[in-house]
Order: structure tokens, then C-alpha cells, then sequence
């Protein structure tokens, strides 16, 4: 797991066609090369012709720039920007099943109460707790609840938006 | 109107006269309707040879080659043709029929997954899943094929989408007016302040050396280059995939680099202080030690794809464009700048190692002699007809050829040069002669090669398709013995192929060509003049030559440009 807060930690928001096969032809040009994509989020956008796909990868940044040429070719691919992290918002969301026995049962449901996460699903012995928020954020609530017990976790992958310019562009005449 | 017929009458549409392929189960219901079209198919005997063909047609006429076959082992023949055509940026459009829709995934007859095999080694590939689909996935694919860096590009057919008796195969007849790729859109104009840059770094210059690769010629950039060579005096080094963009015996042209190269052409790039690479994209073959590789050049690097740009050596300037127009672009930007430096010393240097280091070998004429491979090499050129191609395979005969050959014009030599596919010269040479009958057309080949691929000279015999293919026998895999030779101790291991097994002419006959044998120097002569006189079936020279006779200039895998090691006779030794 811990790849993922390391220094090679890059983030590709990719625009693609909303067609059958394109994410083979993209997460190929990672598997040839070796790469192991670390987490991967896909869905059409706004605009149902396309899809965005956010991959996170840990390469070094040159092969990286090759890799954002060689995905550049690919003919279904329409625009792809690399987001630092520092520039760009993330949210992830996990799903988890936590050991809470009655007796441990409060300090879990409180500890889900300080994470803003929500209890979705209750069993005699466990609950199941759906958390979103900056992955950091899921690190440490993950961190936390292994003392209890983590009885399954499912995370979606991070998705992420460049940040929006905090000046307002000059104004433009209009006309 | 069907699926299968609106497959042939978008290739008609496409202006496509010639194509290449075996049919089979799964693609039947194209075939049909061939038979009513202009388009003139031939009927190859391995679907490795429907793609050589196509790429062959392609390299010699500018125009995409296009190849069909069936699914399953149909598809996974035309593999090595798409990875070649990949490599060397070949146009060529390969349409492979695939099991019904609802059979994909079930393990059917004859399937396999065309998209997923050929991913890597197309430039695209699209799964046809609709009938009314196939006019714009023909127009996209030759759109894709040609343009940009161009490649191949295959389109998998289903068959009940082609069956007139599958009630899926239905569709109106359409024809796109334009192709709609919101993810495509190649850049062709450089940037004009990176061609102000090239200028100044070209007006700076001592030593410049212009690198000129394949995307010359898939630019059609010929005199594009010779104009710009020409008016600032730059000399010009031609790669294996550039033999014939710039004229052998003009006063610039220094041949070819690399490997294999001549040793004037290795070492002006070796001590030039600027690089103008254009359409040439670093091979290792061309490098040799990337650390050692003209340690004091500057580069100008000018290609249509922008993922060459830093790929392998950071460029001073980085071009991204399509090389006739931004050479053109770049002939304005110098005519506007200041004079060019004085350059007469590198100038006088480069004919100073012209002179002192020629390529050459020794034909011995005395009783007992062998006969040199490069001596047949020399007849064939001084004996072809102008405008000759050269279609060859891979290996020693493939450098003497591309060395000793003396290429004129654009256009006149096909090659494998990224894949290296051995056996690629006698379907080439075919697919090259189909797109320009007009032309002789000799395949120069290797003995090893030429087993991999004769049966197509049944194909060429059958289709009449007068080609012409000189072995270089030696008997052995020559360019992996040379290898074993210097660099594993002679310790030869499976190499050895023999002269006689097979009997190369009467091998020749049986495929219905002309089959001619030579062993000594004096038979050379007469013999080329004789195939070179038949024009009514194909005709094959068994040259039986000289099995020690080894490729020099030689720059070892893996050693710098710097370490060049001569032949015997080449020059003051090796170093």
C-alpha cells in the first residue's frame, strides 16, 4: 500500500473515447513497460462520448513523459493532463467491514463519527463503514481500524480535478 | 446493400486497385463480392506474404498496401507484417475476418482475439461490430494509416456482419464525407520559433551533419532535403530506412551510418558539433553506446511524432512536424538569417576520410577464387536498369546491399529495417513490383531468409509478376556466424544451412521461375544480363559465394561509434 505516498506518486487524468477496448489499449502502454498502475478510476463524463480515466502510477517522471507521449497516440485518447498532487483535488471513497463487538462497538462508531464517514450495513459482530475524502485522509482511518479488525475493504481509486485559479480572469469586454 | 459488399466498395472508394490475401472460412463473404470488383487481389500462399506484399507496394508507391485474411491462424500469420509495418512506419491496412458476434469468446473454429494480438503492433485497430459501421471504419483507418506517422491498421470483421444470409449483414450504403477523430489530429508545421532556434544553431555550425531517416521519404521530402542540403553545403548521412532520399553520388551524400556503416559516415557524426535529424529517430543501430554518441553535437531533431522528441537523446531543438514543410520552413528561416561560418575545414576533413577509408573487399579472379557476395552486389548495380528497386531481408546480404548498391532516387530501396524480419525480401520485392511494373525489381536475399518466404515465387509465378531474386548463398545464417565468429570464440552453433539443401534452381523451377546458378566470377555477368532479359516469369541466380566473407565497417553491440573496426582491406586496420 505504501507506494502510493511515495515521491514517484504521479496522477494522469486521461480523456478518452467512451468506447469498447480503450482502457486495454491504455493500461497496455503501462503493463509492456512493466509499470504497475496503482490505482485506476473510469467513468463517462459529462458528455457521454467520452470517459475520464484517473491513473495513479509511481514512475520516475522520464519514463513517465514517455509514457504521456506513447498514450497521446493512441487514437482514442483525446486529452491527457497530469495533475500534481499539489494542483489538483482528490477524493476517494472505501467501503469497509470492521470487527466491533459490542464491547469495542462505541470507540468504532466513534472514531467513524471524527472521519465524517457513515455506517451503511450492521452484523451481530461487525459494521460496514463507507468513508470518501483525500486518500491520506482513507490511509488514516485505515491505519486506525486495524486494530479492531478489517474484515474486507474495497477502495474506488482516487479521482481528481485540477484546481480551480483562485484570481478571477480580467474582465473581457463582451460583444 | 451487405457488409461484404460495402467492404469492397469502400476499399473501390478508397482508390485501392490492388490487395493482398488468402481467404478462409470466416472472411468467405468478402470474397464474394471481389469477384465483381475492379480491384485486382492476389492470392498469396502464406498471409505472411499478403502483408510483406502490402508494406512492399506501400514503400514503393507511397500509397497504402492493403492486405486481407481469414481469423485465427489466418490473423496470426499477418502478425510479423503489422510489427514490421509498426517499426518502420509503413502504411498498410489489413482486414482479418473474425468468428460470428455471438461466437466471440467461445473458443469457436478459428478464433482468436485479432484486437487484442495486434494491440501493440498497429497504430490502431478497431473491432467492427455494426454493419452500417464499415464505411467509416474503412475511411478512418486509411485516414489513420497515411497520415501523421503513418503505420498499419487493422480492421476485424465479423462474419455474420458480412453473410447476406445473416440478416445482420444489412445496411444503407453510405459514404463519409470526413472522418470525425476528436483524439487525432497530427501536427504538420513546426513551431516557428524552434525553427528560428535550428537556424541560429545551424548558422553557428562548424561541423553540421544533417541525419536524414525513413520520415524523409514517408514525407516525400526528397527534394525538400536536396534543396536545403545544397544551398547551405551540409553534407547528409542516409540510414538503413533512408538509402535513395538523397542521391549516393552526390558531392554531400556520405551514406549511410550505423553499425554497419561507412566509416566517414559513423565518424562525421561522431565529431560533428550540430545534428540536424530529420525523420530519424536515434535507432540504436545508428548510436551505437548511447554515453559515446556524438558527445559534441547539438541536436535539431524534426519528426512528426512528438513521442520521438527526447525519446533517446534530448534535442536542442525539437521540431515537431512533417519534414517537407518544415524544411521548407527552416530553408526560409536560414535565407533570412546572416552568411553561413566558414566551413572548408570539416568539409576537407570529410574528404579526407572519404579517400582514406572507402568501402571495400577483395575479388580474387585466379582459379580456385571464391566469389564475393559484395562483387555480386556491384554487378547486379552496374548491370539494373535505371530506376531499379531493391527490395532485400535481414542480415549480411541486407548490408552489403544497402552499402554497396549505389542509390540514386527515392523510392528504389524496400527494407526491413526496425523489426529485422528475415524473409521479408521476396514478398516485398512482389508487392513492390505489383505497385510499379513499370520498374526492375531484384529481391537480394540471403539463403536463410529465403527459406523463410520462396513459396510466394509460386504466387508471382502464377500471377505473373516478373520479379527478380538473387540468393547470396553461403550456406549459413551468415550475420549470426559473423557474430559467433568475432564475438563467441568461432564456436558456430546452428548455423550451418548448406549450399545444395535445397537445390536453389531446381527449387526456383518448381515454383516456375527461371532458375540460374553461379559459382565462379566469370559466370556473374552473364548471368545477371540474362534474368535481367527475362520479363515474362520470375526469375532466381543461386550465387553461391564466399561463406567467411564478413560485414565491415563493424561497430560491436553494446561499444561506442568511436571503436569502428575495418575489414582487411579497409583502410589502416581496425581501432
Amino acid at each position: 500500500m505504501a507506494p502510493a505516498r511515495s515521491e514517484h506518486h504521479h496522477i494522469l487524468s486521461v480523456l478518452v473515447q467512451n468506447k469498447a477496448g480503450v482502457l486495454a489499449r491504455v493500461s497496455g502502454l503501462f503493463a509492456r513497460r512493466g509499470y504497475n498502475i496503482y490505482s485506476l478510476a473510469v467513468a463517462p463524463t459529462d458528455d457521454e462520448r467520452f470517459s475520464r480515466i484517473t491513473i495513479v502510477v509511481d514512475v520516475e517522471s522520464t519514463p513517465l513523459d514517455q509514457i504521456v507521449k506513447q498514450l497521446f497516440k493512441l487514437i482514442n485518447v483525446v486529452e491527457i493532463s497530469e495533475l500534481a498532487p499539489s494542483e489538483a483535488v482528490e477524493r476517494e471513497m472505501m467501503l469497509a467491514s470492521i470487527w466491533a463487538e459490542p464491547a469495542t462497538r462505541g470507540q468504532v462508531i466513534e472514531l467513524v463519527g471524527v472521519f465524517e464517514g457513515r455506517i451503511v450495513d450492521v452484523g451481530p459482530d461487525e459494521v460496514t463503514v463507507v468513508l470518501a475524502g483525500p486518500p491520506s485522509k482513507l490511509d488514516d482511518f485505515e491505519d486506525l481500524m486495524r486494530a479492531y479488525g478489517i474484515t474486507a475493504l474495497q477502495r474506488t481509486g482516487r479521482v481528481a480535478l485540477p484546481r480551480l485559479a483562485k484570481q478571477a480572469a480580467a474582465l473581457r469586454s463582451v460583444g | 446493400m451487405n457488409g461484404g459488399q460495402a467492404l469492397i466498395k469502400s476499399l473501390e472508394m478508397e482508390g485501392v486497385e490492388v490487395m493482398f490475401g488468402l481467404p478462409g472460412g470466416a472472411i468467405l463473404p468478402v470474397y464474394d463480392p471481389i469477384i465483381d470488383s475492379p480491384i485486382r487481389h492476389i492470392l498469396v500462399r502464406h498471409e505472411q506474404g499478403a502483408g510483406h506484399m502490402a508494406e512492399g507496394y506501400a514503400h514503393a508507391t507511397g500509397r497504402p498496401g492493403v492486405a486481407m485474411v481469414t481469423s485465427g491462424p489466418g490473423a496470426t500469420n499477418i502478425v510479423t507484417p503489422l510489427a514490421d509495418a509498426m517499426m518502420d512506419s509503413i502504411p498498410i491496412v489489413v482486414i482479418t475476418g473474425q468468428v460470428p458476434t455471438v461466437a466471440i469468446g467461445t473458443d469457436a473454429f478459428q478464433e482468436c482475439d485479432n484486437i487484442g494480438i495486434t494491440r501493440s503492433v498497429t497504430k490502431h485497430n478497431e473491432l467492427v461490430t455494426d454493419a452500417a459501421d464499415i464505411p467509416r471504419i474503412v475511411r478512418e483507418a486509411f485516414h489513420i494509416a497515411t497520415t501523421g506517422r503513418p503505420g498499419p491498421v487493422l480492421i476485424d470483421i465479423p462474419k455474420d456482419i458480412v453473410d447476406p444470409r445473416n440478416p445482420r449483414s444489412a445496411m444503407e450504403w453510405y459514404w463519409p464525407e470526413s472522418v470525425d477523430l476528436p483524439g487525432y489530429k497530427p501536427t504538420t508545421e513546426g513551431d516557428p520559433a524552434m525553427i528560428a532556434e535550428a537556424a541560429r544553431l545551424i548558422a553557428e555550425s562548424h561541423r553540421p551533419v544533417i541525419y536524414a531517416g525513413g520520415g524523409i521519404l514517408k514525407a516525400r521530402a526528397a527534394e525538400a532535403l536536396k534543396a536545403l542540403a545544397e544551398r547551405y553545403g551540409l553534407h547528409v548521412v542516409t540510414t538503413l530506412m533512408a538509402r535513395g532520399a538523397f542521391p549516393d553520388s552526390h558531392p554531400l551524400c556520405l551514406g549511410m551510418p550505423g553499425m554497419h556503416g561507412n566509416y566517414t559516415a559513423i565518424t562525421a557524426m561522431q565529431k560533428a558539433d550540430l545534428l540536424i535529424a530529420l525523420g530519424s529517430r536515434f535507432d540504436d543501430r545508428v548510436t551505437g553506446k548511447l554515453s559515446g554518441f556524438a558527445p559534441d553535437a547539438k541536436i535539431i531533431h524534426v519528426d512528426i511524432d512528438p513521442a520521438e522528441m527526447g525519446k533517446v537523446r534530448r534535442p536542442d531543438a525539437p521540431i515537431v512536424g512533417d519534414c517537407r514543410v518544415v524544411i521548407e520552413e527552416l530553408i526560409r528561416a536560414l535565407d533570412q538569417g546572416g552568411p553561413q561560418p566558414d566551413r572548408h575545414v570539416w568539409d576537407t576533413q570529410l574528404k579526407a576520410w572519404r579517400v582514406e577509408f572507402p568501402l571495400t573487399y577483395d575479388q580474387g579472379w585466379d582459379t580456385g577464387d571464391t566469389l564475393k557476395p559484395q562483387f555480386c552486389v556491384e554487378s547486379l548495380r552496374d548491370r539494373a536498369p535505371e530506376g531499379t528497386i531493391v527490395a532485400s531481408g535481414v542480415g549480411q546480404h541486407q548490408m552489403w546491399s544497402s552499402q554497396f548498391w549505389r542509390f540514386e532516387q527515392p523510392y528504389t530501396w524496400v527494407n526491413s529495417g526496425g523489426l529485422g524480419t528475415m524473409g521479408f525480401a521476396v514478398p516485398a520485392a512482389i508487392g513492390a513490383k505489383v505497385g510499379r511494373p513499370d520498374r526492375t525489381v531484384w529481391a537480394i536475399d540471403g539463403d536463410g531468409c529465403f527459406q523463410m518466404t520462396a513459396q510466394e515465387l509460386v504466387t508471382a509465378a502464377a500471377e505473373r509478376i516478373p520479379v527478380k531474386v538473387a540468393i547470396l548463398n553461403n550456406a549459413y545464417l551468415g550475420m549470426v556466424r559473423q557474430w559467433q565468429e568475432l564475438f563467441y570464440e568461432e564456436r558456430y552453433s546452428e548455423v550451418y544451412l548448406s549450399p545444395d539443401l535445397p537445390d536453389y534452381k531446381m527449387w526456383a523451377e518448381a515454383m516456375g521461375c527461371v532458375g540460374l546458378r553461379v559459382e565462379s566470377p566469370e559466370e556473374v555477368g552473364p548471368a545477371i544480363d540474362k534474368a535481367n532479359s527475362i520479363d515474362d516469369r520470375p526469375v532466381v541466380i543461386d550465387f553461391r559465394v564466399d561463406s567467411d566473407e564478413k560485414v565491415y565497417p563493424m561497430v560491436a553491440a553494446g561499444t561506442s561509434n568511436d571503436e569502428v573496426i575495418l575489414g582487411p582491406s579497409q583502410g589502416p586496420g581496425g581501432h
